[in-house]
């Protein structure tokens, strides 16, 4: 903590530390921070690798953060990168990255917090600014929004019952009620949905 | 979509960005703020008929600067708060600065005056429609300012609404000091202050709604 106190108190001085080099968080800080700048200045190749950087860094941040939310972890996670990236204009000079790049990642979890209101996940801590960068996650997964486009192919009476039931995790009975169908036609459109999709994943649709 | 796709997507579209455009963004904002209240004091209210007169005077210039002192904090407050990760802690002290300031003047005053003259003093003629024009005439600010801020990242919007709100307040309080006939520090140091509460709290009702991305 002591690291992250000390990134803290960086934000409101003018210069940037430089001092820290050897510290193995502010080499990322200060690596990562390179890329962006010159990315600002419209060098394509360094903004790329800003974005891979953080990206892993975030990965592994959201998935400390969201241990049973797993599943929405790379969706966030581009979230994320498409809000720093769109905010990237408002980044100052002499602030340290990972205090900005972390007010928007716990900007972006508090909304996913809020639209969710997954009530365990809220007794998560996320106070603790300079744990961002500590370790890194490169492994890509997919985005849950492949299922969701699969899904919109669906009718209404097999995609609702696979959303309610298979995906938020409800018991059969809300479903039914939700959709305003019968049980065992909640049941059903699972059944038939679920084969629906597998035969279009093997269609290499 | 793939995250790695996603990255590669993001750092295609030339990311080469003006770094002052946020300062051109709210320089134009506030201009726009303060040139529409001027507008709409001159043509709803009317300058005071003495202006060429009361400028002389140091009270006239005291006065004013309770608005320009809390637009000052509240500009900067603004900026801050519209960039991700930026820290204000001690310094909105800053704010209070002003509001002590303009209290003390006008606890001398009442503290010299006739006990029952101060009820007057504070009231002056005008009290009733002070805090309720200075508000109106901090629409256009209000709205100016927003849109400044929406091109921005705030992550505490309530926060950013209510300093939005203030800084469009003292905004048209500075043209409403032109318009103005009270003089007493105890009716601007109360009535000024309401009047700029106003769009604060407004801000802050609506900032969560107004200022989300």
């Amino acid at each position: 903590m002591a690291i992250s106190l000390s990134m803290d108190s960086s934000a409101t001085t003018a210069t940037f530390p430089t001092d820290r080099v050897t510290d193995g968080l502010s080499a990322t800080e200060i690596e990562l921070r390179g890329c962006f700048v010159l990315g600002l200045g419209g060098n394509a190749a360094q903004y790329r690798l800003f974005l891979d950087g953080l990206g892993s860094h975030l990965r592994a941040y959201l998935r400390r953060r969201l241990p049973r939310a797993q599943a929405d972890v790379e969706d966030i996670l581009q979230e994320t990168l498409l809000a720093v990236h769109n905010a990237r204009h408002t980044y100052r000079d002499d602030q340290p990255l990972t205090a900005w790049v972390h007010a928007i990642a716990r900007y972006k979890l508090m909304d996913f917090f809020r639209a969710h209101s997954r009530r365990e996940a809220l007794h998560e801590p996320f106070e603790d600014d300079g744990s961002l960068f500590v370790d890194s996650d490169v492994e890509p997964a997919d985005a849950r929004r492949d299922v969701g486009r699969l899904l919109e192919a669906l009718p209404d009476r097999h995609r609702l019952p696979i959303v309610f039931v298979k995906l938020q995790g409800l018991s059969v009975a809300e479903a039914a009620q939700r959709c305003g169908i019968s049980e065992s036609a909640v049941k059903v459109g699972v059944h038939r949905g679920l084969k629906a999709l597998a035969a279009r994943i093997r269609g290499g649709v | 979509m793939k995250t790695n796709d996603f990255i590669g997507m993001l750092a295609n579209q030339t990311p080469s960005v003006d770094r002052r455009a946020p300062a051109r963004r709210f320089a134009l904002a506030l201009l726009l703020g303060l040139v529409a209240a001027m507008l709409l004091m001159a043509a709803g209210l009317g300058l005071r008929p003495d202006l060429t007169q009361v400028v002389h005077l140091p009270m006239f210039w005291l006065r004013l600067t309770l608005p320009v002192g809390i637009a000052s904090a509240a500009m900067w407050l603004t900026l801050r708060l519209s960039r991700p990760g930026v820290r204000i802690g001690a310094r909105w002290a800053g704010l209070a600065a002003p509001v002590v300031v303009a209290w003390a003047g006008m606890a001398v005053v009442l503290a010299r005056a006739s006990t029952d003259s101060r009820v007057a003093l504070v009231l002056g003629h005008t009290w009733r429609v002070c805090p309720i024009l200075i508000a109106l005439l901090s629409m256009p600010a209000f709205a100016a300012m927003l849109w400044a801020v929406r091109g921005m990242a705030p992550v505490r919007p309530r926060v950013t609404g209510a300093a939005v709100g203030l800084l469009a307040g003292a905004t048209a309080t500075v043209a409403y000091c032109l318009h103005c006939p009270e003089m007493s520090p105890a009716f601007w140091s109360t009535w000024y202050l309401l009047g700029m509460t106003i769009p604060a709290t407004v801000g802050a009702l609506i900032g969560p709604r107004v200022l989300r991305w």
